[in-house]
């Protein structure tokens, strides 16, 4: 098919569809709006079924009860409303709910700022639910990219029967670029829902669980999730690229919009005779470590719009905090290529 | 040439058809050739980043005027000052109007209805051939007469600014020029521009400038940062 123009929400949208999401629960927040006005006019079309929710707590459990009935859906929020959502995720993690959370991140913390910001790293990756838990958090670069994490992730939900969420940041939401909808994502041999969903029974009880009395029981089934998910999604889901590593002697580390702004950085620094190159993580967890073994690196710059939340995975997975320098922008302001060079020369400087 | 146009310039177009953009472009080209004051409004209040109002200081720095519909330009807190009134009234003043996304964003111009005089009124539609919403003859004029039934006026002309970003070539040009040239005939409103970024579209050639309808102008990035 050709290329179309769109913005990242409207384009989530649309991948959302296309992946055969057939419920959406969310509640408005900028700067992701566009992603229920587009899923209010376009889901009913294609025979879905579109809930503005009363909140965002209400709507991550509309999910609860859409997905525990065996149906494709999503939610979408920005950071405090994603906030809300946290109980809920826990819940849905905890009854084996496929779904997908869209998260686009704002300047926080609280309400915050309405601009772009990637000040939500730990809150995608830890979570703020209870327990002893992980999702699948994919972060795309581009619109395409955004397309693609979309798709994938309501099969990988469907896949190892968990939320996942698709993190962007406010500039991927609301930019516009060229973007191809018949770009095929992997797919997987999805079990048939009826032998689990809620209503497929048949007498035989499909249960849903949020609290279990027993626990030997509950211990058991934190074992299996260990085990049967999180085990298999670190081996068979990380993704990443690597820019202009085959050289490089310095690694910017990015995801999302920054690392589109390390790209510009590095073709400057380059001019200026810095091999340097860009490992970024295309799943936040699990986390890509391998690229992270490359000997020849003497530094690792983290380049986010927070305060170097992602530091700590940087450091474990290079193991060698001392490698590991840090620049960033928070609150809603994004960075300039400019500042970035500038603060590699230093951060690289001072290491000569 | 832009001096020849109504001394009231509203430009629309759903978003993503390069409204702002142009309106940018457009206003810094006229301040050249206009011997009159020169203003823009950012009647946005649809989109929250990508304004115009981001670009104020280059925008005041080339002696154009600007007045805002946030309160400060990182902001979603909407507001229509009153010197948004002035340039319409006073015809001391060439005045650009960036007008909001889409139907929606149109409903702003109505406070000031009652001072547009209609003789002195060119209503432009940006239109981008690559946007969903404007994608073929028929969206086209669906999305022109949504325009017109929310804001009152009718479109005076078009502006085909059809394109993929940075991935644009003279081709996308061409095929943009050729529907919307059958809703110019169906409608009799106008091509008056076509409208490209330079630093893309590289293939312009005589040939290419033959097919295309309206002035053919240039325009630089102001709104798109060189990473995006």
């Amino acid at each position: 098919m050709a290329k179309v123009l769109m913005k990242g929400n409207e384009a989530t949208g649309r991948a959302a569809i296309q992946a055969g999401c057939t419920f959406f629960a969310g509640y408005p927040i900028t700067p992701q709006n566009e992603v229920p006005e587009y899923l209010s006019r376009e889901l009913p079309l294609a025979g879905g079924t579109f809930v503005q929710a009363e909140s965002e707590v209400a709507a991550i459990n509309m999910l609860y009860g859409a997905g525990g009935a065996g149906a494709r859906c999503m939610t979408s929020s920005s950071s405090p409303g994603i906030a809300l959502k946290q109980e809920g995720i826990g819940y849905c993690v905890f009854g084996e709910i496929p779904c997908v959370i869209n998260s686009v991140s704002r300047g926080g913390p609280a309400l915050g700022t309405i601009q772009p910001s990637q000040q939500d790293y730990n809150q995608a990756t830890r979570g703020g639910a209870n327990g002893d838990y992980h999702i699948p958090v994919l972060a795309p670069a581009t619109i395409q990219e955004a397309v693609d994490a979309v798709k994938e992730a309501f099969e990988i939900a469907d896949f190892y029967r968990t939320p996942v969420m698709v993190l962007q940041d406010g500039l991927i939401g609301q930019m516009m670029e060229p973007v191809d909808f018949d770009v095929p994502v992997k797919k997987r041999e999805i079990p048939p829902k009826s032998e689990w969903a809620l209503g497929y029974g048949n007498g035989k009880a499909h249960i849903i669980e949020g609290i279990v009395i027993d626990a030997p029981y509950c211990e058991k089934k934190n074992l299996r999730f260990f085990e049967e998910k999180y085990k298999v999604i670190e081996e068979n889901e990380v993704k990443y690229e690597e820019y202009m590593m085959d050289d490089a002697e310095y690694a910017f580390v990015a995801y999302g919009s920054t690392s589109r702004i390390c790209k510009t950085a590095i073709k400057v620094l380059r001019e200026k005779g810095i091999k340097i190159g860009l490992i970024r993580p295309q799943t936040l967890w699990p986390f890509p470590k391998k690229p992270f073994e490359n000997k020849n690196i003497k530094l690792f710059i983290d380049v986010e719009m927070n305060m170097g939340q992602m530091v700590p995975d940087v450091a474990l997975a290079c193991n060698d905090k001392n490698k590991v320098k840090f620049f960033g922008r928070c609150g809603g302001m994004i960075p300039s290529p400019e500042e970035v060079i500038e603060a590699a020369e230093k951060i690289i400087g001072g290491a000569e | 040439m832009y001096t020849d146009d109504k001394r009231v310039r509203i430009i629309s177009g759903h978003y993503g058809s390069g409204k702002t953009e142009f309106a940018v472009n457009y206003v810094m080209n006229l301040k050249k050739f206009s011997n009159k004051k020169v203003a823009i409004s950012d009647m946005d209040i649809v989109n929250v980043y990508f304004r115009s109002r981001e670009k104020r200081d280059e925008i005041i720095s080339n002696g154009v005027e600007i007045f805002d519909s946030s309160i400060s330009a990182s902001a979603d807190l909407p507001a229509i000052p009153k010197e948004m009134l002035i340039p319409f009234v006073n015809k001391d003043y060439d005045y650009v109007v960036d007008l909001g996304g889409n139907d929606v964003g149109t409903i702003v111009l109505g406070r000031f209805k009652e001072y547009i005089d209609l003789n002195e009124l060119d209503f432009f539609m940006v239109v981008n051939l690559y946007r969903p919403e404007t994608l073929d003859f028929d969206a086209i004029i669906a999305q022109k007469e949504r325009l017109e039934k929310a804001s009152g006026f009718n479109i005076t002309g078009f502006v085909n600014n059809t394109n993929l970003v940075r991935e644009t070539t003279a081709a996308d040009l061409i095929y943009g020029d050729e529907i919307l040239r059958k809703v110019s005939n169906a409608t009799g409103v106008p091509i008056k521009y076509t409208s490209y970024v330079e630093e893309v579209v590289k293939d312009i050639t005589p040939e290419v400038l033959s097919k295309l309808s309206g002035e053919v102008i240039p325009l630089k990035y102001y709104m798109r940062e060189v990473w995006m």
